[in-house]
Formats: structure tokens, sequence, C-alpha cells
């Protein structure tokens, strides 16, 4: 029988000072035993707990995407109490990790359509994984138009450079890539991702939006996509709340009957305006 | 319930929401079980009909008080209005939002003894008439002495009546409730540190560390309790018993010199838990120690213990 | 399938056939109180009592247990490498259970083992190695209300056995196999025995005078019963104390958390309690249910509106009453129930 509190034996490959900041860093785990590898089966936008014994655990998106191979990609605020310490940690140190859990974006479902990504901050991680994900030769040519808006308040707090710019050199996506305010030596877009989506005004026809990044940004890019005539069944966003068992058991995660972390962390926007605003 | 009282709390209490002095008021209304009457907001003087005083509040009403910021009239006899008296000084309550209804306390009976009286039957209904409860159950009707069955911290309370108020309701009674207060603090004087250790863990041992108690003080203010704190963390969270005595006799020492003896912690336990073994002794000890100094008397006192004087006494340390 | 008899003199005989092998628990008086116990003298097992104080969820779901264990030294071979607590040894029955309380794990059981996936192997342990045998209620107290959250005194959910005590012999009614097992050779029970539990579930039945309904929760909106004015009163005096939590025999939240002392390192879980700020905060500092409101109102929309949306329309209570008895600040679940049933 399988014990969901276990979490698999992995040890940090490597790890990556993630913004300028260094209040993120992005680590790399390789299983211990490789039979895990293929136990951790995940898809774009599932998590998982972060366990170092003697300290606890802590849920976090998953940033690598099932085409990378069999590391894990984690990219973490320096935070809480196991964040903290994990951010302490080397190189080919052991901890575990716990999952994979919640339910993935919905990109089988989603197949035939445009989809535009919207993030903001450090929130990117799991879109990440999707980006990586839907670009792979195997996916692309199965969804139409990929639009991806991605705005930081600095370019050193932008994640993931190296991705992006490869992106931005695809012609089989739209990338815009944009910092809050103007700094010396940046060349991109400038403006918050609400007027970046504005701009860009990304079509509902056929579309679905995948949403992550802080509530502020949420809040103001809301009132852009309701003008360009988007339906809440059409935006996807991904919760975050305090969790301990990841399963839908310990109780703390819910917003209304659901479990963020069993039965989200993806929600539509529909299906939020349904809901206590508990998150 | 006290007839007379009540009535005189109510028409108090709709004359103040009248005037438009307060924004509501703070007492008792009936409980749904025996035993139990219940804090009540009446914002309404409808609502007024439902304020009640009893020998079964046994909450400290001055908890609801911190932190609002509307003008609440508040039903305080003396343990209450002495709590009321150091959150001002701690400045956890304006004295200008809170308007006293001071009254004098009848005592507080203790439900635990009444169920000890019964032999643990179930009770279905309480009354009291003058100094008697008179408590009915299936097959059985009881008349107990109050006396018998009060509150320790009840029966050893010398200040009954309200210490600080805008209006007293009622006449003023007698302030003590005949009891000696030491009583409860002196066993410990004679114990062995062993056999002090051994009745400390007894006392405790059935805490299921709901912080009924802690939650119930109206001093349990603080935005977040020491067993709260993850970084760093002083106290386990499990039922291992260093975990669980360490959050008792922490929250203790950090009520020393500000505990009116109210007793709302034992009264809110749902284990029947008598903490006030530890707390008597501090409260005595502080009386003791310094100058007979009583928490809550006074407006603008400074607690012992948050002040250095460098003649402070320092026997009670032990080397 | 059948009504079984026995007298009550031979009662501590069947009890001795499964303590010598079982660890067997039951209701036994402690002062004032009355507690779950392991048995080792019989006749200490209560019979005339109202129910235990606290709910018997605490044998399966202990207050702190143990998940892991683990070596906190860095140089060792298993450095912090987590290994599982061992499972019961021995097979446990649990006599004189509450219908209402067996009820409880029933609920609980859709709860912990609800899918491959989240299967809480150390509730599923201790509830495959656990017989439970009831003892129907032929007193309820007054502040019971279980007919009216889809229990009963004489319920059979949850129990492998119930008994119904007939004061000098105690009636017994196999509801699983394993119960059937249990109860084999055993005489039957006669008409007039069986005549006689009818007549007590009648009455106890009919001593239940709470008058609920939970219609209404049921079909309102989420929204509708989670915005109702009514949660603004209502937390007004609530202490946020966890005594509700902690007594409910279906309150299941815990908390993870991991403890070293040297090298030893362990992950224990504790039960945590929805009534606490802290069980929601984010190491952001945000709480998305930061007001003693928001936390009182998740309680009970928790118990009768979202559990029966995600359990089937199993409702997180089972009218034990225990709730009403403990709170410090008499805040009753029966009045909670009126309201949210507008």
């Amino acid at each position: 029988m399988k014990n969901p509190y276990k979490p698999y034996p992995v040890r940090i490959k490597r790890i990556e000072i993630a913004t300028e900041d260094k209040s993120l860093r992005t680590f790399e785990f390789e299983f211990i035993n490789k039979e895990d590898a293929n136990k951790f089966n995940y898809m774009p936008g599932q998590f998982a707990e972060l366990s170092i014994p003697g300290y606890g655990e802590s849920p976090i998106g998953i940033a690598s995407s099932p085409t990378e191979g069999e590391n894990l990609l984690f990219t973490v605020f320096r935070i809480g109490k196991v964040t903290t310490k994990l951010h302490s940690m080397r190189e080919g140190e052991v901890m575990g990790v716990r999952g994979p859990l919640g339910h993935p974006y919905p990109l089988g479902e989603l197949e035939g359509k445009n989809i535009v990504i919207i993030a903001g901050g450090y929130a990117v991680t799991t879109l990440r994984s999707t980006m990586v994900w839907l670009l792979h030769p195997d996916n692309r040519s199965r969804y139409g138009k990929i639009t991806f808006i991605y705005g930081a308040r600095t370019p050193g707090l932008l994640l993931y450079h190296d991705q992006w710019r490869q992106w931005q050199k695809r012609d089989d996506v739209d990338c815009y890539i944009t910092i809050d305010r103007e700094v010396e030596g940046w060349d991109g877009l400038v403006g918050f991702v609400p007027t970046i989506t504005e701009k860009v005004s990304p079509d509902p026809e056929n579309s679905v939006a995948i949403i992550c990044g802080p509530p502020v940004m949420i809040k103001f890019t809301q009132p852009v996509l309701d003008k360009l005539g988007w339906k809440g069944e059409q935006i996807i966003m991904s919760l975050e709340n305090r969790m301990k068992c990841g399963i839908g058991i310990c109780g703390r995660c819910n917003v209304g009957p659901y479990y963020v972390c069993k039965d989200g962390p993806v929600f539509t926007k529909a299906e939020l305006d349904r809901l206590p605003k508990e998150y | 319930m006290l007839v007379e009282y009540t009535k005189q709390i109510q028409e108090a209490a709709k004359r103040l929401l009248k005037e438009k002095k307060v924004d509501c008021v703070l007492g008792y209304r009936q409980g749904t079980i025996p035993l139990v009457d219940a804090p009540y907001f009446a914002y309404t003087e409808e609502e007024v009909d439902n304020l009640i005083w009893s020998s079964f509040c046994t909450k400290n009403l001055a908890n609801f008080l911190i932190k609002r910021t509307d003008r609440v009239a508040v039903i305080a006899q003396g343990c209450v209005s002495r709590s009321i008296v150091g959150l001002i000084n701690e400045n956890q309550v304006k004295r200008e939002n809170v308007y006293i209804l001071g009254v004098w306390s009848p005592g507080m009976v203790d439900r635990f003894k009444v169920m000890e009286r019964v032999g643990g039957r179930e009770i279905l209904e309480a009354k009291e008439e003058g100094d008697k409860i008179i408590v009915i159950g299936e097959g059985f009707e009881e008349v107990i002495p109050k006396k018998e069955v009060l509150r320790q911290n009840c029966l050893t309370c010398v200040h009954r009546n309200a210490v600080l108020y805008d209006e007293f309701i009622g006449e003023k009674g007698e302030e003590t409730g005949g009891g000696n207060r030491d009583m409860v603090a002196a066993p410990w004087e004679k114990l062995s540190i062993d056999e002090r250790w051994e009745k400390f863990t007894e006392t405790f041992k059935d805490c299921i560390r709901c912080y009924a108690c802690r939650n119930a003080c109206p001093l349990c203010y603080c935005a977040e309790c020491f067993v709260d704190e993850s970084k760093p963390q002083w106290c386990g969270k499990t039922q291992d018993e260093a975990d669980v005595y360490t959050f008792h006799i922490l929250r203790a020492f950090h009520c020393a010199g500000r505990c009116v003896d109210c007793g709302a912690c034992e009264s809110a336990c749902p284990m029947g838990i008598k903490m006030r073994v530890l707390t008597s002794k501090i409260e005595k000890d502080i009386r003791q120690m310094y100058d007979g100094y009583e928490p809550g008397m006074e407006l603008g006192a400074v607690p012992p213990l948050s002040v250095y004087r460098p003649n402070d006494p320092e026997e009670f340390i032990t080397p | 399938m059948g009504y079984k008899c026995l007298a009550k003199d031979k009662f501590s005989e069947l009890v001795e056939k499964f303590t010598k092998e079982q660890d067997v628990f039951a209701p036994i008086a402690q002062g004032l109180e009355v507690k779950w116990s392991l048995i080792d003298d019989p006749s200490k097992i209560l019979f005339d009592f109202k129910n235990t104080s606290m709910s018997p969820k605490g044998l399966f779901f202990p207050q702190t247990e143990c998940l892991f264990e683990f070596n906190n030294n860095k140089d060792a071979e298993d450095a912090f490498i987590l290994k599982e607590t061992s499972p019961l040894v021995k097979k446990r029955t649990l006599l004189n259970i509450r219908p209402c309380d067996a009820r409880a794990f029933s609920i609980l059981d859709k709860v912990f083992m609800k899918d491959e996936d989240s299967l809480d192997v150390y509730w599923k342990d201790k509830r495959d190695k656990t017989i439970l045998i009831g003892l129907a209620c032929t007193n309820p107290c007054s502040t019971c209300f279980c007919t009216q959250v889809n229990s009963s005194p004489f319920g059979e959910d949850g129990l492998d056995v119930l008994m119904i005590d007939l004061g000098d012999k105690v009636v017994l009614k196999d509801v699983t196999d394993k119960g059937e097992e249990i109860l084999k050779g055993l005489e039957d029970a006669s008409d007039e025995d069986i005549k006689k539990v009818e007549e007590l579930k009648k009455e106890a039945e009919s001593k239940i005078n709470a008058n609920l309904s939970m219609d209404n929760i049921l079909s309102r909106e989420v929204l509708e019963v989670y915005e109702d004015p009514f949660w603004d009163r209502l937390y007004e005096t609530c202490l946020n104390c966890g005594a509700c939590t902690f007594y409910c025999p279906t309150c299941h939240c815990f908390d993870i958390q991991d403890e070293t002392k040297g090298d030893y390192g362990r992950r224990v879980r504790n039960w945590d309690t929805c009534m606490s700020w802290l069980f929601t905060q984010h190491a952001s500092g945000h709480n998305p249910r930061g007001t003693k409101k928001h936390r009182v109102r998740q309680r009970f929309m928790h118990k009768f509106k979202y559990m029966p949306i995600k359990l089937d329309g199993d409702i997180g209570c089972v009218g034990c009453g225990r709730c009403i008895q403990v709170c410090p600040v008499n805040i009753d679940v029966r009045d909670v129930i009126k309201n949210m049933n507008k």
C-alpha cells in the first residue's frame, strides 16, 4: 500500500539563483531511486510537497515539464521555515519530494484552441512548465496560436531568461516580456501586465487564458479580459493556500467545498465566481 | 436568573441605547443548556430583553472589549471591572469607548461542582432561588446551597462590587465571598519539589490543548501567542507532556501580576482542569511581595513585573 | 442476519474471548467522566451511561501521531530518510460504542480513504484491524439530535454488531460479516426480546425532540449560505478555542510537524482546528480566513454544506451534542443549523 505522506528521496543536483535579489532559487532534483522517477507521473500545473526532514514540507508548483526528462525543477521563494532552510542547502544534499499533487492544467481538453498565458512575478513557475510542454514538437501542432505575456517589476526579477529569450525567437509563439518601469539596459516592453494585455488584446474566440500572478495583477487584468469579451469558463487560474497533507484531508486549504490541493489548484474563473473568496 | 438585577440591567441598557450613548450592550443571555449562560451583545432595545444576570455568568466580558472600536456598555462585576482597568492600563481598551455598568457579583456557580453533586447525572434544568440552586433531571430534583457549589475564585473573592463604573446597577453588596483567598495557593508551600511536580502534572494531565483557557482570558490578547510561533518555535504542538506543561507554566507566568483571578479559564475548560492552582500561587506571591499589590484596582497603575526597581524582592528566585 | 441473545453474566466471558488476543477498548467511569479505556477487567465496562466525554476518534486518529521517524545525523548512511512507523500489532475491539460515534467513522472513512491517491494508511490500518460493537442508546441526552442528521440511537452504520441492553441480558444484531462471525454460536433472541428492542428503539427516538431540517441548507447555493447575514452575529462571542473541534467525532483537521532531538527526528501529525487563525495563515502573512467570522463560519459550512457536496450528501455531524455541552460561550449548533436552513 502506498503511503501518500511518504516523499520520494531526492538529491539536489543543481541550484541556481533565479533573481538578482536572491529571494528565489531554482532547484533541480534527481530521484535517488531511479524507479521513483517513473512513479512521479506529472503534467504542467501540478505541484509537490518539498520535504526537508526536521523542518517540514512546503507545497511548490513544478516548474519543469515532463518532456524535459526525469529531473524536476522547482523555483522557490524564501519566506517560511522550510523555504528558508531550502535556500541554505547545497548541491548534493538529500531531501524529499512528495507528489505530484493536485490537478494539472487541462491541456488535453484544450487541444485545437488558442492559448493565452498571462503571468506575473514568480507565479510563472507552472506556466514555464506549460510553455515548455506546449512548445515540444510532440505537442505544438495540436494547439492554435500561443501567446505568452509575462511581467515582473525589474529585469532582474524576471525568471527563466534563457527560456523566454528562446521563445521570443520562435515564430510559433507570441512572446511579450515586460517590466513595470523603464530601466537602463532594458530594451523590451515596459508596462504592467494588465496594460500589456490590453495592448495585445487577445481574441477570446476559440481561446483559453491561463493566468497566474499576484492578486493585484489578476484584479486589474480581469476587467481587460472582460472588455475583450472573455467568459469565466475560458479563464483558468491556479490558487495557492496553506497546505499540509496535500491530499484533501487535513482541512485547511479549502475554498468552499473544494480543496486547493486535491481538487485544484487549477480552477476556472467561472468556478471561483461561485465560491467564497477564501484564497 | 436574578430577576431584580436582570430588570435593572435591562432598564439601564435600553436607556443607554435609546440615548445613543453606546452602540451596543454587552451582557449575558440565558444559555440553551443549564448552568451555562452566554455572553451576548444587544444592539437594539428589543434585543435587550434577552439580557439577564444570574449565577451562571462565568465568562469574563472584558475579553470581548479588546480592539473593539465602537462604544460598548458592559455589565461588570468586581473581577470584570478590574480586567477592564487592566486592559485600559495596557492600552487594549479605550476608557472612552466603554461604559461600565457596575454590578455586584452574587458569586458564580462551578458547573463541575454541581455535576459532582448530582453524581454526573444529566441536568435538564437549573434555577436559583435566593442562596439555593435547584437542579432538576430525569427523576431527581436537588436543592443545593449555592455556597457549596460556588467557583472557588468567587468564594475567595474580596472585590465583588465593580471597582470602576459609569453607573452602578442596584445596591452594592458584600465585598467578600467569605473564603480564604490564600487557600488554593497554600498547599504548594508545604510541598516538596517532587510533590509539587506530581501535583502539577496531575492537574494538567487531561489537557487537550484546545486553548479555551487562554482564549477566555482577557490577558491573553497577544497577536501571536508563544505556543503558536513558528519562527522560532518555542513550544511543540504535540500532546507530549513537555509541550502541554510548557504551555501552562509559561501562560501562568505571563499572567503574573496581571491576573485578577476571574476564573474564566477554569470555567471555559471543557475538561474541568483547575489551572488556578498555578495562577493563585502567583497571585498570592505578587500580593505578598509587592506591598499588597492587586491588579486592576486603579487606572494608571503599573503591574509590578513590568517595571524594575533595584529593591525588588527576589526571595522567590531559587538559585 | 438476526438477533442473538446473551445473558449479562455471560458478557464477561465474551469479552474475555476478545481480550486474549486483542486490545479491547470500552467506556469506563473515571470520576465524573466516562472515558474510553483499554480494558483489563470486563466488570468495569459501563452499560449505564449517556456517552463518553470525548468521542473515540482518537483511537483511530490520535491527537498526536508519529507518521515517520528519521535519523537526524547528517553523517549517517540513512540520514534524513523517512521511515514509516509500524502498523498496529494487535487487532482491537471497541465495545459499547454509541451508534452516533460509529457513524462518524463511516463518514470519516470517506474522508481518509477517498481514493487510492489519498488513502490515509494510518487510518486504514486501525480501521481494518478494529471491530466495532455498538451499544444502542436507549436514553439520549437532551442535547442529542442524531435523528435529525441521518443517524439514530439504534443506528447500525459503521458497526459490526449492534447490542441492545435489556437489563439482565443483551440482544445482539450482526451488521457485517465480521459481526456474524463473532455472534456465531450464540442463542437466538426470542420474539419477545425482539419486540422489546423495537419498543426501546421507538422510545429512544421519540426522546429526541430537536426539530431540525437540513433541506434548505443542501439546496441553497454555497455563496447564499456563506453570505447570510446571521454569521455577523454568530461569531461575536466565539473564543476561537478548539473545544468543539476536538470533542467533535467528525472533525478531522490536522497539522504535520517535524521534531528533532539530537540524532532523532520524527514527523508527527497533531489535531488542528479551523478555529485557529494560524490554520490558514500563509507564510507571506496573507490569511484567507483572517477573521473570527471566517473561521466560525468555516466550521459550520464545512459540516453542513461542504461535506455533503463532497461526500454524496453525508453531513459532517452525527448529532452527538458534545459541542453544545463543551462550548464555553454556548454557541449551539442546533441554532446554527436553523439559521443556515432558512
